[in-house]
């Protein structure tokens, strides 16, 4: 009963989203797999955790103190320590559709995507425009620039890259959003809004580098489609926080077969000359039974950046402040939730501050509370606080402010074709889980050499009374 | 689809109560095996230990207007290495632990599942204890190593529902699942509906190709 399979086509390490989908969908594609983490609990870095967990986890509050217990009961807390939302109509929705996932699963929209304009006094919070009557009502433009808009957002929904003829006698693929804007005639402030409230850019880089129009009109449309999926905003977000994502996918791996080790070290990696071939490995507190050695075969290995530290590099730093609240966020129609995005030129940055909050409409907290969280790209390597401090302004009063050192964003120095071990990223800054079906695609190409089809992923599958 | 706690509508003088059912229990003692009877009235003698019992519903009528629908999750065999997440345990109306009568020590991994639930799951969720395979006992009664009165008696004293059980023969199968029905809160069935009804909560199914992927924004 005890026994660990001699060997395995896929061993896992870590149990963040990234690994949990790789895990799941190789599961269902037959592959026998292993899955393993050091921590006692699932999600890794995209875990949620209760309230007492995230104090022990900052450690901001004195020895012999329980300020957790002001809170009410720990366990109706589940904050996320990453801060994303799903795009209602993004690659991980459909990875969720495809595999049944979501009937592990229940979400919720988010209820607003706002925007920043001006800085300090003058600052003001507008809500994003999801349709055309919203655009018409909108503050964020005067009357003659919303007709500007009306027509830009009608040319980016009969855009065809294959089709000249809807280039509006631009050459798509060699000029720059800027000179899309142009032809509209687009006022500074839209563009800036469109760029990073609807394309979700955090840096200007794409306005003035070319060839880059067919990836910004693609992200405007995501953004549109989301919106529509559902209406409000384009985001929805899973019950009981985004924690529960990694476990719903570990469901399904190990309905498919996979088997699952939750706080077990991994020893020793087993090379043969310079592929890695299998593992040796510690399962600890077996509820008093004595930890459990094993060594085990594995044709490829698949692991977070924290389980190989020497083959990864740092690409930049996160800046994030996890904030309790008892009141929404001025200027958002008292929303339970919502994004607010602060572009960068507003405040003069050169990448956006975002602010998520969810609230006890999302089962993450109790009653009368909202969690915020507060986070941008690190730009200097002091004066963090004063870095995110133009949204600190937006949160009004804040009960508890929970922040740590800046993150290190890690991603794997080679492919994992040489070694065998595919290591994925870190979890980046931007707002949504794109760039992070992105990396499950990513890895998926590289340790199986072929392209990861999400569309009909179970159809032939034969599950044992999986007939409702 | 996944209910969320007890969700009821009274339409007339019926009603309809869907609660999600856990299972629990050491490996290979029939977990899997009293769900099939019960859901499918199948049987499988050679079982591999559990690949794909993914998502299993059962309806019981109590009475000619009364209707509960069981939604039941399997372990997956996430029991083995002590790995179930806490989603599994999250809003369960109800749970089978279930040992095995002819093992010794099953009963005593099945009091550490009922502490655990007593942990993790709802102050009122309603477990019944299921000592299995009770078959093997009726032909060679010297195979029998939990007496029926001991784990009855550990079932009075923590609160649970109690039954000996065969998936092999299937019985007292039927009989198990009923008496769980029956003391489930029916009047009390929260406002909630399981998917999609409450404010703001949204069913993902996949997009019809061509109404969304290329049609105009919706700004």
């Amino acid at each position: 009963m005890d026994e660990i399979a001699p060997e395995y086509d896929v061993v896992v390490l870590g149990t963040g989203l990234t690994e949990c989908v790789l895990s799941g969908v190789l599961s269902v594609k037959g592959k026998k797999v292993l899955h393993i983490d050091r921590n006692d609990h699932y999600g890794g870095e995209a875990a949620s955790v209760n309230i007492e967990a995230l104090f022990k986890k900052y450690g901001n509050y004195n020895k012999g103190e329980e300020p957790w217990k002001k809170y009410g009961r720990v366990n109706d807390w589940n904050i996320d320590l990453v801060p994303k939302l799903l795009m209602s109509s993004g690659e991980l929705t459909n990875i969720l559709v495809s595999t049944d996932v979501t009937r592990y699963l229940e979400f919720r929209q988010v209820a607003g995507s706002y925007v920043q304009q001006y800085s300090g006094a003058k600052a003001a919070v507008a809500k994003v425009p999801s349709d055309a009557g919203e655009a018409l009502r909108s503050s964020l433009m005067g009357i003659f620039e919303k007709r500007r808009m009306k027509s830009f957002i009608e040319w980016i929904g009969t855009f065809n890259e294959e089709d000249s003829a809807s280039h509006k006698g631009l050459n798509i693929n060699t000029c720059t959003m800027k000179d899309v804007y142009d032809k509209f005639g687009l006022e500074t402030g839209t563009r800036d809004f469109i760029g990073h409230a609807m394309a979700l850019y955090q840096t200007d880089d794409y306005l003035t580098e070319k060839g880059r129009a067919p990836e910004a009109i693609e992200r405007i449309r995501l953004y549109g489609n989301s919106v529509s999926r559902y209406g409000k905003s384009p985001y929805i977000y899973p019950l009981y926080g985004l924690g529960e994502l990694p476990q719903g996918f570990a469901r399904l791996s190990a309905i498919y077969g996979g088997t699952y080790m939750l706080n077990t070290n991994i020893d020793e990696i087993i090379y043969e000359g310079s592929k890695a071939v299998g593992i040796k490995a510690t399962m600890q507190d077996r509820g008093g039974e004595e930890p459990m050695k094993f060594t085990t075969k594995a044709k490829k290995i698949l692991a977070d950046p924290s389980y190989f530290p020497g083959k990864v590099q740092v690409t930049g730093h996160v800046l994030k402040a996890i904030c309790i609240l008892n009141h929404p966020l001025a200027g958002t129609d008292n929303s339970d939730s919502c994004q607010l995005i602060i572009p960068q030129s507003q405040v003069g940055r050169n990448h956006d501050i975002y602010i998520a909050v969810v609230s006890s409409a999302h089962s993450v907290c109790p009653k009368g509370y909202y969690i915020a969280i507060v986070s941008t790209i690190a730009e200097t390597t002091a004066n963090h606080h004063l870095e995110l401090a133009p949204g600190f302004e937006r949160l009004g009063k804040i009960e508890e402010k929970f922040m740590g050192p800046p993150i290190p964003l890690y991603e794997p120095l080679e492919s994992g074709v040489n070694d065998n071990i595919f290591i994925s990223k870190s979890y980046d800054a931007t707002s949504h889980f794109e760039t992070t079906t992105d990396d499950v695609k990513d890895i998926y190409r590289r340790a199986e050499g072929h392209e990861l089809v999400v569309e009909g992923l179970r159809e032939g599958t034969n599950l044992v009374g999986d007939d409702n | 689809m996944a209910a969320r706690g007890p969700a009821g509508t009274r339409g007339g003088s019926t009603r309809f109560a869907q609660f999600k059912l856990v299972l629990l229990g050491e490996s290979a003692v029939g977990k899997s095996s009293l769900v099939l009877r019960f859901v499918k009235d199948q049987f499988d003698d050679f079982r591999e230990s559990t690949i794909g019992a993914a998502f299993l519903t059962q309806t019981i009528s109590l009475d000619d207007n009364t209707t509960v629908k069981f939604e039941i999750w399997d372990t997956a065999g996430q029991e083995r290495y002590k790995s179930l997440a806490p989603m599994y345990y999250r809003n369960a109306n109800c749970a089978v632990v279930v040992y095995d009568i002819t093992q010794a020590s099953s009963l005593d991994k099945a009091k550490q599942w009922v502490k655990e639930l007593q942990r993790q799951a709802n102050e009122n969720i309603i477990i019944a204890l299921a000592g299995n395979k009770l078959d093997l006992v009726t032909s060679h009664p010297d195979k029998r190593a939990i007496q029926t009165a001991d784990a009855e008696a550990y079932a009075r004293e923590a609160g649970l529902l109690f039954f000996e059980t065969s998936a092999k023969t299937s019985e007292n199968v039927r009989e198990l699942f009923t008496s769980i029905a029956k003391k489930l809160p029916l009047d009390q069935a929260g406002p909630r509906n399981p998917r999609a009804g409450g404010r703001g909560g949204v069913e993902l199914r996949s997009e019809t190709p061509g109404t969304n992927a290329n049609g105009p924004c919706a700004c």
